[in-house]
């Protein structure tokens, strides 16, 4: 049986080596899921986490791809130190869409330079307004905010099925539920030429350096830890966990709500039905897989966009369904949280049997 | 009148497929909990149950084995969550999280081949004479198996809850694992059972699913009942009985606003389909605002891991 040995404290090592190992488990779970599917294990390995980043398109696409999971996943990675369990981003990044991209559709003849500014700025708001829900809803009447947020999810995914096939539809699109393109002062600067790198990779980068100025100087981290691990001690010491509730919901909502308009005023144009491969919820991966940490975010974040690219490319050279992305996903944040038990415990096989 | 009540039993016979499998999920869960475990991988358990299930009964041509399949897939995926929250003591909520990226993840993957397949029902039960009265017949006597068993399942658990030792052990288990430990019962191995059970119970919501109410499989199949079953258990403030009253409420709601998208009422169809999420948020703020009532009901090391000591 397997016996778990305290440590006398936490192990440094294993805070970073266990993403490493979970990692390295996937990569052995995927090579046999692979075999299984009656692929050359190697070839295929290659072709979903290698080949991606051989070729320019790739290499490009990755950091288009992991700008919203950063951007999401450094939100997150605050309300989940506070034991602030925010799992709708994916509606926040759907309302701040569409309050943004509904602003490009308004105005969709305009030239102004501060159109896209003022987009960014209704994404983000849009972000804070959806998470503002379950903020008050767990504030004021003590409703679960993981239940809440989720559900409002599927809520703000309706709402706009309901915009594009509706109000919001191209006039001159056929009939498909897609709305205008965005005008060009509408649409995101491109960082890398030939690329569809944006600007918000710029955002995301400047939201993971606040994020670790937030939490390296003062007392913000501190008291994020410390309303989630000793809530009593956190009301004793005079923080409010009210308060920190809605700050850690408003700034993941509003980062969402910046990621999804940056999303379809970027790679995608205009409001479509669909307008993200689940980034909010792979955003949750990448908060635990980069340890809640800004730079591990970053990092966890580049991972899990590789995720994505891999399953492209192995849909398109080797024939595997891309479905073996979310396989792969939940793979690793199922290695990932056993793996952190070697951070607290050292494991001890006997044959005897545990309590 | 007549061609009311007409009207009326297909109505009520759907509202029956549609809170079948909340209330299996639901009741599966409420046992889990009340042992002090939260999984909150209710919708992975039965997106998984849902496949299992499918293929299961497109293998074997009999939609009884599916079910059986479906169970089985619940217990499995179930227990791979109590080992990483009860032995390796990774966090409950993470862990429940993980559960179902993986479980849409596996599923849309080994779904593929299914999608447009059809496969045989649930056999029906007709006692001649009983199943053929008017209006109460169909109703009463004229369910599928699942049915049946899922109100012998709620049941079953408030009597095993209330009235067994077996029950008293899972509520001690639930309200103080230090307490339970101290008095010699096995904590984890009861832990261990009781997910499994919700695991197993999670598993049938899902096979009913794709058997009985779509019935065919398609990719994210569940579409958040999973986590619908999780707030169910909330608003029946941990008891058995309630879950009865919110799984039907949700049928309910579910099937009138498919009916309203049917007939065409001028409200899009869109705001409709958003009715039984808006109503979730409704029913968790009203059971909730009562901070007392929560912190009375629910079992007091939910959620929190427990090592025991040597």
């Amino acid at each position: 049986m397997i016996h778990l040995v305290p440590r006398r404290q936490q192990s440094k090592a294993m805070v970073w080596g266990a993403p490493l190992i979970a990692v390295a488990l996937t990569l052995i779970t995927g090579g046999l899921t692979f075999a299984i599917m009656g692929k050359p294990m190697g070839e295929a390995l290659y072709t979903f986490f290698v080949h991606p980043l051989t070729t320019f398109d790739g290499a490009t696409e990755l950091i288009v791809k992991a700008s919203p999971l950063v951007l999401i996943g450094i939100g997150l990675s605050l309300g989940f130190r506070a034991n602030v369990w925010n799992i709708g981003a994916e509606g926040q990044y759907t309302f701040g869409a569409i309050l943004g991209g509904g602003l490009a559709i308004f105005f969709h003849e305009s030239t102004s330079p501060f159109l896209l500014p003022g987009m960014l700025l209704a994404g983000v708001i849009g972000g804070m307004i959806w998470a503002s829900i379950p903020a008050l809803l767990k504030t004021r009447f003590n409703a679960n905010e993981i239940l809440t947020s989720l559900m409002l999810t599927y809520v703000a995914l309706l709402l706009l099925g309901f915009l594009v096939h509706g109000p919001w539809r191209d006039p001159d699109g056929f009939n498909f539920p897609e709305s205008r393109l965005f005008p060009d002062a509408g649409t995101m600067p491109i960082l890398i030429e030939h690329s569809r790198v944006h600007l918000g990779a710029v955002f995301a980068l400047v939201a993971v350096g606040a994020a670790w100025l937030l939490l390296g100087k003062g007392m913000t981290g501190f008291k994020l830890k410390l309303v989630g691990s000793a809530p009593e001690a956190a009301r004793f010491a005079g923080f409010s966990e009210t308060r920190m509730v809605w700050f850690t919901l408003l700034t993941a909502g509003g980062l969402s709500g910046l990621a999804g308009v940056c999303e379809v005023a970027g790679p995608i144009g205009q409001l479509i039905p669909t307008i993200s491969p689940g980034y909010g919820f792979t955003a949750i991966i990448v908060a635990f897989l980069g340890r809640l940490h800004p730079v591990g975010v970053l990092l966890a974040g580049l991972v899990m966009a590789l995720t994505y690219l891999g399953g492209e490319s192995a849909q398109i050279l080797i024939g595997v369904p891309s479905a073996v992305t979310g396989l792969f996903q939940g793979f690793l944040l199922f290695y990932l949280l056993a793996c952190d038990v070697l951070i607290r415990y050292r494991i001890r096989f006997s044959e005897g049997r545990a309590a | 009148m007549i061609s009311g009540w007409e009207q009326l039993a297909p109505l009520i016979l759907t509202v029956i497929t549609a809170s079948t499998p909340l209330l299996f999920a639901a009741a599966g869960e409420l046992v889990t909990e009340r042992s002090g475990v939260l999984n909150l991988g209710v919708e992975g358990l039965m997106v998984v149950g849902a496949l299992a299930a499918f293929a299961g009964t497109h293998a074997t041509g009999s939609a009884i084995l599916g079910v059986m399949f479906g169970a089985l897939a619940g217990v499995v995926l179930a227990f791979v969550f109590a080992v990483l929250t009860l032995t390796l003591l990774a966090n409950q909520v993470a862990t429940g999280l993980a559960l179902t990226i993986f479980g849409l993840g596996l599923t849309a993957l080994l779904g593929k081949g299914y999608v447009g397949v059809t496969v045989g029902n649930l056999p029906q039960l007709n006692i001649p004479g009983l199943t053929d009265l008017p209006f109460i017949g169909p109703i009463l006597f004229g369910q599928d198996a699942m049915v049946y068993l899922s109100f012998a399942a709620v049941i079953g658990i408030s009597w095993v809850l209330s009235r067994t030792r077996i029950g008293l052990v899972l509520r001690a288990v639930g309200a103080s694992h230090d307490s339970a430990h101290a008095l010699g019962y096995p904590v984890i191995r009861i832990r261990y059972l009781a997910t499994m059970f919700g695991g197993a119970l999670g598993g049938i919501a899902g096979s009913y699913l794709s058997l009985v109410y779509t019935p065919m499989w398609a990719e994210n199949l569940t579409a958040g009942r999973g986590w619908i079953a999780l707030a169910l258990v909330v608003f029946s403030t941990w008891r058995p009985w309630r879950l009865l009253l919110g799984a039907y409420l949700f049928g309910a709601i579910t099937v009138i606003q498919l009916h309203a998208q049917g007939l065409g009422v001028a409200v899009p169809s869109e705001f409709l389909s958003m009715t039984p999420y808006l109503a979730t948020i409704l029913v968790l703020v009203v059971i909730s605002r009562d901070k007392l009532k929560i912190k009375l009901n629910a079992p007091a090391c939910l959620g929190t891991g427990f090592r025991p000591t040597q």
